[in-house]
């Protein structure tokens, strides 16, 4: 958690434009009647973007009143969501930059440093001329093109001290580089080219409608078709074919994910209040829920009526 | 184990080096007999997804048919898809790769998953950073409702849309029951259970949370059919996943490969190797931040699945393979994901809220060997509090990585705090 609070000194008022107005009616239509609430992050991102990067106390005003939601409840939301700034950012660019360990595994360090020396020595700092502001921010999804920062909608990935610093340079005179990868890659394409996807017939359309013969010919029930014809992928290939030392781990009981283990513990709780036919959930005495985990940590997925063969397949 | 082969790739698209777009999307082999598909009924395709083999590719790996079968098969409420595209796990970069250069995959995934689990609405969520994706794949969305595959009246004749949401940065949204408080407009707090998703979810009502993965394979292993990608990977662990190879590697990148594929060969194969050579590796993070570390002297015949990783006490997580060299400073590399973990806390519970801070200090300063040797057991000890004893898993996801550090390179803790006290005490003298 990070303590988060609104900016001391805050403009007097807040209203959308009436083309960012349509914009959030049409937001709001996408969820069902009486759940405008779940318009909020959207609506508060836009007002955020009218205003020029930041969130102020009049805009979370106008957008809880809009959603007919407590203003507190607003104030929650742009508090606790971090990518609300709650400070003016920099007019030219608000560098985030990742510095989680993929990143700095690959010198995102030298990246703050950068930002330190050019910017300012402090995140949300403005620069002198007002033109930038920093943040280190946590992992944003890019790691096979560490290190990396985001600015406004844009990633720039595969960053050096010195592309990063060009970087810089060309959001200041207003000519930034072309988004993504700085050394020229192709995504997240490993350099110099891909591995795979060299099959010709993958894209060529060759392959369109070729599955189909396998179920023409079923019934269309519950089991899949019978393998009559040539093309039927029950054979798969023996080029794809797992190994055959591929052997079960021995001598232990199934292995289960701890995460799988508490989903599997709910699911079968699901499972109970459907034969109970209470949908509508009637709670569970405390003593029964934890015989189902316990249920769950001894007999597996299999405990909730999975077929064995499902993904039991490691057995002792 | 020879390389997965191009005609068993289900991601053609993954780097965009081809057309995006519905018509070459088509061309691929997407949206082909989709009908055909529908009408083989609800049950078939829950059936096939499970016979499949299939394990969510979120994380934890509950096997995705069996997820789907929980649903009521009639109730008076909605049912709900809710996909999970708020990927924030640190090492974690597939489903952008889905989401912008093969989204139709997800578009047809999502209606295939709805009408099995008789849902006519699908929510996608994602991570609040991923703008560029989100544009991309609401530019597929529109061409498939223009096209009339998915909306109301579309070809497959059952009533589909599909929409978009969006985050503004909290990690712990990619917890479900998060996702859901803030898709409903709250602050992303995991909720307690029971009652479950599949119960009460998305406003009340019936609602499974699926992996962008997850459902973007669900229409090739209908068309292929569950044979095909059982008999891909390891018993148990089926089928093919993108894996994603960051960190000190020659050639970071994102690859479709087998499940149980060894770990070297990903990394030789697809990464350019280690950087250094083999030998020059220190440790691996198998499954993004939130697993445990693994030292070099185990990664040399270890698979990449669940159950092999569940053995050398880590998981697979994600499939994000984190690579360390011998230049890397563990210890503050794990007191980085520390850090991750103490910003992204959602306060709900005490042990994390509180707990995630205090390791992140503790490690700093073991970093720096300004600590005591006892204290490393207190820590562990401390790990073993906060694991378990939260509403959700972001406690035992932070947890896990210090345990991790402990178990496998204690010696190097020691070593730093011997380094520091012996320095300390020569100048004191």
């Amino acid at each position: 958690m990070a303590v988060r609070r609104l900016h001391p000194d805050q403009p007097a008022g807040f209203a959308f434009t009436s083309e960012n107005l349509a914009w959030v009616n049409a937001t709001i239509s996408k969820y069902p009647q009486g759940k405008q609430a779940s318009a909020v992050i959207p609506v508060l991102w836009r007002a955020q973007e009218q205003i020029g990067g930041w969130i102020t106390e009049p805009a979370i005003r106008v957008v809880a009143d809009l959603l007919g939601m407590a203003h507190i409840r607003v104030l929650e939301i742009a508090t606790f969501y971090t990518m609300f700034q709650l400070a003016p950012i920099g007019s030219k660019a608000h560098v985030q930059v990742c510095g989680t360990t993929p990143c700095m595994l690959r010198g995102s360090k030298d990246l703050i440093k950068v930002c330190k020396k050019r910017i300012a020595e402090d995140p949300f700092h403005l620069s002198d001329d007002g033109a930038f502001s920093w943040e280190e921010v946590e992992c944003l999804g890019s790691c096979a093109n560490a290190p990396m920062v985001q600015i406004g909608a844009d990633t720039y990935e595969d960053l050096t001290p010195a592309s990063f610093d060009a970087l810089l340079d060309g959001f200041a005179q207003g000519m930034p580089p072309k988004p993504g990868s700085q050394i020229g890659r192709t995504a997240s394409c490993p350099e110099g080219g891909p591995t795979t996807l060299s099959d010709p017939s993958l894209f060529d359309g060759s392959r369109v409608g070729q599955w189909q013969k396998r179920l023409e010919h079923g019934s269309g029930g519950s089991a899949p078709a019978a393998p009559a014809t040539p093309v039927a992928p029950s054979t798969p290939p023996a080029a794809s074919a797992p190994p055959a030392s591929a052997t079960p781990i021995e001598g232990s009981k199934p292995f289960v994910h701890p995460a799988a283990l508490a989903a599997m513990a709910n699911a079968g709780i699901v499972k109970e209040l459907e034969d109970r036919g209470s949908a509508g959930g009637k709670p569970i005495p405390a003593g029964e829920l934890a015989s189902l985990a316990q249920l769950a940590r001894v007999k597996g997925p299999a405990a909730f009526g999975a077929k064995p063969d499902d993904n039991d397949g490691v057995k002792g | 184990m020879a390389m997965l082969a191009d005609k068993d790739r289900i991601f053609t698209n993954l780097y965009g080096l081809h057309d995006s777009g519905l018509k070459a999307a088509m061309k691929r082999g997407q949206w082909d007999g989709t009908k055909l598909l529908i009408d083989q009924g609800h049950d078939w395709i829950i059936n096939e997804v499970k016979q499949s083999g299939l394990r969510g590719r979120g994380g934890a790996g509950f096997p995705t048919g069996l997820k789907w079968s929980f649903m009521p098969k009639a109730d008076s409420r909605p049912s709900y898809l809710v996909i999970n595209a708020d990927e924030s796990e640190p090492g974690s970069c597939k489903d952008r790769e889905i989401l912008r250069h093969d989204p139709q995959l997800l578009i047809e995934g999502a209606l295939l998953a709805s009408f099995a689990m008789r849902a006519h609405t699908c929510y996608v969520y994602l991570r609040g950073e991923y703008i560029r994706e989100r544009e991309a794949l609401q530019r597929a969305v529109d061409e498939a409702y223009a096209a009339k595959l998915i909306g109301k009246n579309n070809v497959h004749g059952w009533d589909f849309d599909l929409y978009l949401h969006h985050g503004a940065g909290a990690y712990i949204c990619g917890e479900e029951t998060a996702l859901l408080e803030s898709l409903e407009g709250k602050k992303g707090q995991p909720r307690l259970k029971p009652p479950f998703p599949a119960n009460v979810g998305l406003y009340g009502a019936p609602t499974t949370i699926n992996n962008v993965e997850s459902i973007a394979v669900v229409p090739d292993i209908l068309r292929r059919g569950a044979k095909w990608f059982e008999a891909l990977g390891k018993p148990n662990n089926s089928g093919t996943k993108l894996f994603q190879i960051s960190g000190h590697v020659n050639k970071p990148c994102v690859v479709e490969e087998e499940m149980g594929i060894p770990l070297r060969q990903l990394i030789e194969e697809h990464a350019g190797g280690v950087r250094g050579g083999w030998n020059n590796l220190l440790a691996v993070i198998p499954g993004g931040s939130s697993v445990p570390l693994v030292p070099a002297e185990l990664c040399q015949d270890l698979t990449m699945d669940f159950d092999a990783l569940l053995k050398v006490k880590s998981g697979l997580g994600t499939a994000a393979l984190i690579v360390m060299d011998k230049s890397t400073d563990i210890v503050r590399a794990i007191a980085r994901i520390s850090y991750f973990y103490k910003h992204e806390s959602c306060g709900q519970c005490t042990p994390c809220r509180e707990g995630t801070g205090w390791m992140w200090r503790v490690l700093e300063r073991m970093a720096e060997g300004r600590a005591e040797k006892r204290e490393i057991d207190l820590l562990f000890d401390v790990t073993k509090q906060v694991e378990g004893h939260t509403i959700c898993a972001l406690g035992d996801a932070a947890a896990w990585p210090v345990q991790g550090l402990i178990r496998h390179f204690r010696d190097e803790i020691e070593k730093r705090i011997d380094t520091y006290h012996g320095g300390h005490k020569e100048a004191a003298e």
